[in-house]
């Protein structure tokens, strides 16, 4: 039998897919499209968000969306129900999050030449999803009222990696202890690039102002 | 929170490096992990034992974690301090102008193998 050899790697866990997303985001660049990541946890209303901003901007963009789920198929069919734009269900087979290489293998069914503006909504957890770069344009999250304005403090990374925080559900704000103030100073003390907008994805409220941030940033991406 | 997940990062990771060193076999994967790394060692093994058998290369492989402290430093007093023991707020002086000098890696460290 051969000698033992002792080969020294000292390389991060996470270098690998960092590499892979850095390498997606270029290649969507230079092709013109958009992706948004939108990460949150369970039920704060990713999906309701999707299909206001969606109804907004369907006609100026050709929007297309993945649903990533550990199981069931009921976001993709909701969305392409209510909207009428491509959408896909991605199941990540039990894992919590998506990374690059399941980001760029779900955009190689999803993007058929026409898909300009690709949505990722990620797996509903704000830790995992934070740790791996899935190769997206900008990052998005949403935190709801019902959550509670300590959520920052508690998932920091989560806060640091987003480009974006929306606040949703502030139609319920009265019956809750959420102080709106507070929740963005937390936000501001992790991440003070991030842009905060409260919205009530169910009546509308604030997603105008959503829409108006996310057409600036595609017209930066086309350069 | 993702141990399952980085199991396979690290799989493919050190399968390319052991290819590349035409091994035969690994027997050993030597990770530092950092103890605010979000990850749980125990879990990590579980999964690992369990992803491994899937493998040729690292049917055999056991995983050696070396944990690494978790240490914040105040910038105003300038002292450093148990992170774990201690959160965001300086034991010495009260302030929270902290960071994290170290405790969140995750890296792979070496391999062994023939």
């Amino acid at each position: 039998m051969d000698a033992v050899k002792v080969i020294e790697i000292k390389k991060s866990v996470y270098e690998s897919n960092d590499r892979e997303a850095d390498k997606l985001r270029e290649e969507l660049r230079s092709k013109g499209i958009f992706l948004l990541n939108l990460m949150s946890s369970p039920g704060s209303g990713k999906t309701t968000t999707l299909k206001a901003t969606i109804n907004r901007m369907k006609y100026t963009h050709n929007i297309g969306v993945m649903e990533a789920d550990i199981d069931s198929d009921v976001d993709a069919i909701a969305i392409a129900k209510e909207t009428g734009v491509k959408s896909i269900q991605l199941h990540t087979g039990g894992m919590c999050h998506l990374d690059a290489g399941m980001t760029r293998q779900g955009l190689d069914e999803l993007i058929d030449g026409k898909v300009d503006f690709a949505i990722l909504e990620n797996v509903g957890n704000l830790v995992c999803p934070a740790e791996f770069d899935t190769g997206a344009t900008k990052n998005a999250m949403i935190l709801s009222v019902p959550e509670g304005d300590d959520k920052p403090l508690k998932y920091p990374l989560m806060f640091s990696i987003c480009d974006v925080v929306l606040i949703n559900k502030i139609d319920v704000m009265p019956y809750f202890d959420f102080n709106l103030e507070k929740c963005k100073e937390n936000i501001k003390l992790r991440n003070p690039n991030a842009k905060v907008i409260p919205i009530c994805a169910k009546t509308g409220e604030g997603v105008d102002e959503f829409v108006k941030w996310l057409e600036e940033e595609i017209r930066i991406n086309k350069g | 929170m993702h141990e399952l997940g980085v199991v396979f990062h690290i799989i493919d990771d050190v399968t390319a490096v052991g290819r590349e060193n035409n091994l035969t076999g690994i027997s050993s994967v030597t990770l530092q992990l950092g103890k605010v790394s979000t990850v749980i060692p125990e879990y990590l093994t579980d999964c690992w034992n369990w992803a491994v058998k899937k493998t040729d290369l690292l049917k055999e492989a056991e995983l050696i974690i070396e944990p690494i402290e978790a240490i914040s430093f105040c910038e105003d007093c300038k002292t450093s301090f148990d992170t774990i023991e201690n959160g965001k707020t300086c034991p010495n002086c009260g302030s929270t102008h902290t960071f994290l000098q170290q405790g969140n890696e995750f890296m792979i460290k070496e391999i062994s193998g023939s």
